[in-house]
């Protein structure tokens, strides 16, 4: 029997976390001499009331719907992925490559061939992790936290080597052709009369971002493979007798989930700086973890908490802008959002199972 | 390369050694109870923030230290809440934790001081200085050995020792103590543990506080002995070094006290590429130094050179009856 309506576990859980981490984060807010309230009006004020807020917390959105979809697969077979800011650099090398050294005719070949790079390098880097926890048993969290640091290592080279034109100073790549930057919002949405979305970064990649929540529903919930994926998870023996190959789910769900990593880089790297720099990923690839947590795994929830973490970036960086407090408060709601909605799950949960199940018995 | 090169490298090779143990040491407690800590990071870096903003408020390091030890043991409470008492995600709570002290230490460094998220640099007494060991001065002018008492074993500040005491203790606590094999067996089969009417509960909550105690104690040393003061981000991956030092020394004491010291010689090398470049006469990339560490993690974890196998009963909570 279950003890709680599905509604519950699907909303109400979420929601309750969320509460409890905005308090908390209040309580910071006031700790260090700043009002709440004020800052809240600033972050809806700078993110939400102005379409170019909209065009930065959409642009933020685009990254986390990426990396939050990468973790969600990834869970979905029971594995933790935490090296979605590895393989989002890897993404961004592929891109890289695809940009500077291939002659497309026209941006939107150059964004499908960095798409295929983006998610081919990303995969390639979850394929090492993936392969050892299949064959050897090596933990796969602490090998996607060793590739993160390889990662970042072997960008930080190719940066200041190979990579970097002559006579630059700055560990980055060229530029790419101007050809090749992708249509902005303002590019598509504002008109003469009309400016829209001025100098926001959100480019077409964040439609991009839709189709993937799109596939990750149908290859999830109505493809064999999904199935398979999904069965593996919740019992690797029942899969096992079912005749589901536990390597290659690990190794399959692995691979995609870093290619939807790596596809962050088509938002950041051509939509957006138009050159591979250094820390390309902004710690996107950790917030996808706390995205993933918050929208249950489900492409439409990881697309409301991607927003959702898309505004508290942008409205983050307004108030490092207007007030004495510092951007890091961002990584300090993340935090609560990670520890309530992903350690704390019970804590949330126990009383409510309780709850519902008095409810019930009240009705009987 | 001199005589008195290889004393400098090696004696930096203590100096950054000595974080990583510590914290390895931290982790060892942790894991051989059965919780998973990735959060070792955040626990250094708050109490490298504590220990220092303390030391530079009160001007006693000490104070410092037992700040810093505080702060990283809240955390540990934190974790241990999650992942014994609510049988939470072990990996998902030390995430949230690493992720939490990056935050709150800039946040609360820049409202104490609003200096851009770091305190202001210690000097005197808010600082553990180099301890001289005796007759260190007098016996440098023996050949090959005075130098090498002089240089590398004298002239540490004393947490430094003490990091070194922390290992056969470790091993004592672990191999010759009633509570070491009760720690280890509920790593390994809690059940059983239970059984004999031992509280798994407890036992795992002593395991986690231990490990914040050693985390804190990594973690001032960062900002009071290594440098002097605290900048944003200091700990610069050291808990992760330090957990794949622990996997290198397959969650053995005396192996940690090598893998650390192997590590803390990569760190220290990566610093003094020319030297490298002396001796072997190629040049190394620094960036392939900085990744090595987990480079040799990832070859070690795949079995190809020897085989480390985690506590059984790592990462997943005692549920006592089904």
């Amino acid at each position: 029997m279950d003890k709680m309506p599905a509604w519950a576990d699907v909303v109400l859980i979420p929601l309750i976390s969320l509460l409890l981490a905005a308090i908390l984060s209040a309580l910071v807010i006031l700790a260090i001499g700043e009002s709440p309230v004020e800052a809240f009006n600033l972050m809806v004020d700078g993110a939400l009331m102005r379409s170019s807020g909209w065009g930065y917390t959409l642009y933020y959105a685009t990254n986390f719907i990426f990396t939050g979809l990468a973790v969600a697969v990834a869970f979905h077979a029971r594995m933790f992925n935490i090296g979605g800011e590895g393989q989002a650099m890897l993404g961004g090398l592929g891109v890289a490559l695809m940009c500077l050294y291939v002659p497309w005719p026209h941006w939107s070949l150059a964004m499908l061939g960095s798409t295929l790079g983006a998610a081919a390098f990303g995969a390639l880097w979850a394929l090492i992790p993936a392969y050892l926890q299949a064959k050897r048993g090596s933990h796969i969290v602490i090998t996607t936290i060793m590739f993160n640091f390889i990662a970042a290592a072997l960008l930080n080279y190719l940066l200041i080597g190979v990579l970097k034109p002559k006579g630059s100073m700055e560990p980055a790549s060229a530029k790419f052709d101007p050809a090749f930057a992708l249509p902005t919002f303002q590019d598509m949405f504002a008109s003469e009369g009309n400016p829209l979305f001025r100098g926001a970064p959100a480019n077409v990649s964040f439609f991009l971002a839709l189709l993937a929540c799109l596939f990750v529903w149908l290859l999830i919930w109505r493809s064999r493979l999904g199935y398979e994926i999904r069965a593996y998870g919740w019992s690797q023996t029942g899969a096992k007798y079912a005749g589901i190959s536990g390597t290659k789910i690990i190794i399959v769900s692995m691979l995609i989930s870093g290619g939807l990593a790596g596809l962050m880089a088509v938002n950041t790297t051509q939509g957006e700086a138009e050159r591979l720099i250094l820390n390309m990923t902004e710690g996107a690839g950790f917030i996808g973890i706390a995205v993933a947590l918050m929208g249950r795994n489900h492409p439409f929830g990881v697309l409301l908490a991607a927003i959702l973490f898309g505004f508290l970036y942008q409205g983050g960086a307004e108030l490092a802008l207007w007030t004495n407090i510092p951007r890091e408060l961002i990584v300090v709601i993340q935090a609560l959002v990670i520890l309530f909605t992903g350690a704390l799950d019970n804590m949330v949960r126990m009383p409510l199972e309780r709850l519902f199940l008095a409810l019930r018995r009240k009705e009987g | 390369m001199d005589f008195m090169t290889i004393l400098q490298v090696l004696d930096s090779t203590v100096r950054l050694a000595i974080p990583l143990l510590l914290a390895c040491l931290a982790g060892l407690f942790s894991e051989r109870a059965g919780i998973f800590d990735i959060g070792l990071e955040g626990k250094m870096l708050i109490a490298a923030f504590f220990s220092a903003a303390i030391a530079y408020t009160t001007g006693s390091v000490w104070l410092g230290l037992l700040a810093g030890i505080a702060a990283s043991l809240v955390l540990s409470v934190l974790h241990g809440v999650a992942s014994i008492t609510f049988r939470g995600n072990q990996l998902i709570s030390g995430v949230a934790i690493n992720f939490l002290a990056a935050g709150m230490t800039v946040l609360i460094a820049q409202d104490w001081f609003a200096q851009g998220g770091r305190t202001p640099s210690l000097s005197g007494a808010a600082r553990f200085n180099p301890v001289t060991l005796p007759f260190a001065e007098s016996l440098q002018g023996v050949p090959v050995l005075g130098p090498i008492y002089y240089e590398l074993i004298s002239g540490h500040t004393i947490l430094v020792y003490l990091g070194f005491l922390t290992v056969p203790l470790t091993w004592w606590i672990l191999y010759r103590t009633r509570f070491g094999l009760r720690l280890r067996a509920v790593g390994e089969n809690p059940a059983a543990v239970d059984t004999a009417g031992v509280s798994v509960v407890g036992l795992r909550y002593a395991a986690v506080l231990i490990c914040g105690v050693l985390c804190g104690i990594a973690g001032a040393y960062l900002a009071t002995a290594l440098q002097a003061g605290f900048v944003k981000d200091m700990s610069a991956g050291r808990g992760y070094i330090a957990l794949a030092a622990l996997i290198f020394a397959k969650w053995r004491p005396w192996y940690a006290l090598m893998s650390t010291l192997l590590f803390g010689f990569l760190q220290a090398v990566a610093l003094r590429p020319d030297l490298i470049q002396a001796t072997i006469g190629i040049k190394v990339q620094v960036q392939l130094l900085d990744a090595l560490p987990y480079i040799l993690t990832v070859i070690i974890l795949a079995g190809f050179v020897g085989k480390a196998i985690p506590p059984r009963a790592g990462g997943e909570p005692y549920v006592k009856e089904r």
